[in-house]
């Protein structure tokens, strides 16, 4: 018999009208990377809350090292060597990086604080697991891996060996993405036990030993990753083959709807611009991607492109019209629809209900008011045929308020929203960011659909199987600028690569030039 | 009191009401008035405990002796309470009412002893007047942050002070109006008083009927039209009112503007108020203080959970429990009591929502003790999570 460090033996933890967790069994070998895999909802978060000591689970329980053990809280977790990096980190930005490792086991002598014991700790820890970071840097200066690390080093200073880690992969560059691994994989020969939560098949097939699957609350299995493969993987957890190819028949590109012409964006932090001179062309039928690492000017032009920020320089057309400068309702008037890359922020009023929300861009039409006053019977009806066609799904239908539904539904909702309302130019900035399996492959399906009905598509995006695969043509931005400009089926990952990292570059703007 | 009258069958109710988003409001209102009433009542034990009982007797039931006067001094504070509370809906922090109402205040009385109009007029004049003289204090904070950024709260609340100050100052510099050996303004013309309602030994006059009548008229703005939609989606999420082409800037201005109205004609309810002593009237006093009854606003709003139909009601509670606190001086208490009783209900609602979750799952839950606040807080959003 084998020496598990944990097992979760038969969880279930109920939640009004919902079994989220409905006994599920996982067991977790000494030194292992055990991935926990299911889409939005199946109950991951909530399968490690218990573990956590966030919920009491109502049936089943926890062992460690093969005795019952009782864990009311992070506390108690702490004390077992258990430590978690959430989604969200849970860092105080104002601190330094070293306050925040600290925080609540802080050394001290008679009330007074030790930071030079501290600090030598963390020092050796950071070298030991290659985390570097400087301690005394302030987490809101800091990049978003960096604050991982942090999170991470929070964990091994409290001598944790048990580390649990939610949706890590989410935030992080594909160069930081494989430094984690790196790290985990150092862990795991540490002895540490890992567990990961995520659905992305590629990470778990590259660093998991083993991988438990749980779909809509319920345990479907655990398998060896040596002996599964990608698709039996994604068929555990949605149910049903996933189909990986975006199908995509070729098409001849149109006319030009958007035209962006030499814009220069100045940067809100520093001297630089955060996009400088850059011209490009979408035309109808197309969907062309802007490729790139985080943070290389992508977000800024976009906001120029979109309305939300102001353009220092340069024009963006609309179908031949002068948008530069033009109020965001009119560019929406004239035909753009805008997948915003922040759904939380900008795509919804998350305490407005679902119907509120379909109407958000056309609630002033006439369709859905009169001398004022909203019809509501009409919005109702709207939504509710929106949400048959896009398979948005809420507990109360069109009056479930946005921020009780899951991410992938929210972003459905913006999807249905952005694609019904009359438009010529679809701009989707990482719309399947967050999203599982079955939901990314839904929106890949509808960002071809809108380009096959001859629309023209801006797609922003940072994952690289998603710009090869959804793309006709990929533009690279690297520090604000176009570096390089490919037929998305005339170049390989590598080799862009290459342009996002700025080992690479050609003169793209003489050939946009040229084409005027 | 309104535990008592519903107390068979209040647990089913509570039960009813939390199902409904507004329904658990009002319940978490009760309960922080439950508090309030409770620790008003301890205070007053303390103080004097013989008399604890029959003055805490006459707070509860003092203000249905007089519900005229109940009904007359909470038309202010619902104009008030309207303001803050329309203004907050929309994000912005109105805490300038005060100085909107003392506007209100003097531009109605200039209409009511300057201009010289018919009896069945003049009255309609003056509220107008004093909607615009609010609507003129509201409108300055409300371009200042729309044009420059600047914070509403900061400016409002100077312009409380500079309202005041302008006021006094008019109208001591008045001679028509001013009588400067009583230190006050002179009664006002017949003509300019709200017709009384009839109700004797009381000033409760026309007023408050305008009053509810715009509270619900408010409720239909925010809920029914395009500018309440754009309002609100404005108060919960600027960022994605912004994306969605919404006109933030004039929503900033008209919003002040309108809240700065409200607060003028609480201002001239205020000060048109017919009296029930015949040949006197209302008068306003220069004594360089700033007006309570914007403040009021604050606290009325914020119990009324700034829905303009919960304001209405939270404004007659407040009004009511002041009566009472009035009669309770007759057993020897101070009527400062009564600031401290509604000080600490309002204290009680800020946060009677999460005393409300925290005794559910401490009933549901008795052996699982809450551990940390954190902890609890990620419960629920887990909670919602898990749950869709």
């Amino acid at each position: 018999m084998e020496n598990y460090i944990i097992e979760m033996l038969h969880i279930t933890k109920e939640f009004p009208g919902i079994k989220a967790n409905d006994d599920i069994t996982l067991k977790l070998k000494k030194g292992e990377i055990h991935a926990l895999l299911g889409e939005n909802g199946a109950g991951k978060s909530t399968l490690m809350s218990v573990l956590f000591g966030l919920y009491q689970p109502e049936k089943g329980e926890i062992k460690k090292n093969g005795e019952v053990v009782q864990i009311n809280g992070p506390k108690d977790a702490n004390e077992l060597g258990i430590g978690m990096v959430h989604q969200h980190f849970k860092l105080v930005e104002i601190f330094t990086v070293l306050e925040n490792i600290i925080l609540g086991v802080e050394p001290n002598r008679m009330g007074f604080l030790q930071k030079k014991e501290a600090r030598d700790k963390v020092i050796a820890l950071s070298e030991k697991y290659g985390l570097q970071v400087d301690p005394d840097a302030y987490i809101e200066k800091i990049s978003v891996g960096m604050q991982q690390r942090v999170e991470i080093l929070k964990m091994l200073y409290r001598d944790n060996d048990i580390l649990i880690f939610d949706e890590p992969t989410a935030v992080l560059t594909p160069q930081e993405i494989d430094e984690l691994m790196e790290i985990m994989r150092g862990f795991s020969k540490e002895g540490k036990s890992i567990l990961f939560i995520t659905h992305k098949l590629n990470e778990i097939m590259s660093v998991a030993d083993r991988c438990t699957v749980l779909r809509k609350g319920k345990y479907i299995g655990t398998v060896d990753i040596k002996e599964t493969n990608k698709e039996e993987l994604s068929r555990m957890m949605v149910g049903r083959d996933v189909n990986f190819v975006v199908d995509k028949k070729e098409q001849e590109a149109g006319e030009v709807i958007l035209s962006v012409d030499q814009v220069t964006v100045a940067s809100k932090i520093s001297k630089k611009n955060s996009v400088s001179d850059v011209s490009f062309k979408v035309r109808a039928g197309e969907i062309v991607c802007l490729a790139g690492i985080d943070g290389n000017g992508q977000t800024e032009l976009v906001s120029a492109i979109t309305g939300l920020d102001k353009i220092n320089q340069g024009e963006v057309l609309l179908c031949g019209k002068n948008i530069t400068k033009a109020p965001i309702r009119v560019r929406s008037k004239t035909g753009m629809s805008h997948i915003p890359e922040d759904r939380h922020k900008h795509g919804l009023v998350l305490d407005y209900s679902l119907e509120e929300n379909t109407v958000l861009q056309r609630y002033f039409e006439p369709v859905f008011q009169k001398k004022g006053f909203i019809k509501k019977p009409q919005v109702r009806t709207y939504c509710e045929t929106l949400s048959g066609q896009f398979d948005v799904r809420s507990g109360q239908g069109p009056v479930t308020i946005v921020r009780t539904m899951s991410g992938g539904n929210q972003q459905k909702a913006i999807l249905a929203r952005e694609l019904d309302k009359k438009h010529e130019l679809l701009v989707a900035v990482q719309p399947t960011r967050g999203l599982d399996v079955g939901a990314i492959e839904f929106v890949h399906k509808q960002l071809v659909a809108t380009r096959d009905a001859g629309k023209a598509v801006l797609l922003v995006s940072l994952e690289l199987d998603e710009v090869l695969n959804v793309s006709d043509r990929i533009l690279v931005m690297y520090e604000g600028e176009i570096v390089g400009e490919f037929k998305s089926n005339e170049v390989t990952p590598q080799e862009l690569g290459l342009y996002m990292s700025g080992a690479k570059r050609n003169n793209t703007k003489e050939n946009s030039y040229a084409k005027k | 009191m309104q535990k008592n009258k519903t107390s068979p069958s209040l647990k089913d109710r509570i039960h009813t009401l939390t199902s409904s988003k507004g329904g658990s409001a009002f319940t978490a209102t009760l309960l922080a008035i439950g508090m309030g009433l409770l620790f008003g009542f301890l205070v007053m034990l303390l103080a004097s405990p013989f008399n604890s009982v029959p003055g805490f007797l006459e707070i509860l039931l003092g203000g249905a002796s007089r519900l005229g006067d109940v009904l007359y001094f909470a038309t202010p504070i619902l104009m008030t309470g309207l303001a803050v509370g329309f203004a907050f809906k929309m994000g912005l922090f109105n805490i300038g009412a005060s100085g909107q109402y003392t506007m209100g205040m003097f531009f109605s009385l200039y209409v009511a002893f300057m201009w010289e109009l018919p009896t069945s007029i003049h009255w309609i004049a003056c509220i107008i007047a004093g909607m615009v003289g609010g609507m003129l204090w509201g409108i300055i904070p409300g371009l200042l942050k729309a044009t420059l950024n600047v914070n509403e709260v900061i400016t409002s609340i100077m312009f409380n002070y500079i309202g005041m100050y302008l006021v006094d100052m008019w109208i001591q510099g008045n001679a028509v109006m001013y009588v400067s050996s009583k230190t006050r303004t002179q009664y006002l013309p017949a003509s300019a008083q709200i017709p009384s309602l009839g109700i004797t030994g009381s000033n409760v006059n026309f007023a408050i009927v305008i009053a509810i009548v715009i509270a619900v008229l408010l409720f239909v703005v925010l809920n029914k039209t395009i500018f309440g939609f754009e309002l609100k989606a404005t108060g919960f999420n600027k960022h994605a009112s912004q994306y969605a082409g919404m006109n933030g800037k004039r929503n900033i201005i008209l919003t002040m503007v309108i809240a700065g109205g409200l607060a003028g004609l609480g201002g001239a309810f205020a000060i048109l108020a017919p009296s029930s002593i015949a040949g006197s009237s209302m008068t306003y006093e220069p004594i360089s203080v700033i007006a309570a009854n914007g403040f009021n606003g604050i606290a009325v709003a914020l119990l009324g959970n700034s829905s303009p139909i919960g304001i209405i009601f939270s404004a007659l509670f407040i009004s009511y429990i002041q009566r009472g606190g009035t009669l309770a001086t007759m057993f020897g208490y101070k009527p400062e009591i009564i600031d401290v009783v509604i000080a600490v209900i309002i204290y009680f609602s800020a946060f009677s929502m999460l005393m409300k979750n925290t005794l559910a799952k401490i009933l549901h839950n008795m052996a699982n003790k809450v551990h940390t606040k954190d902890a609890e807080n990620r419960t629920t959003k887990d909670h919602k999570k898990g749950g869709k």
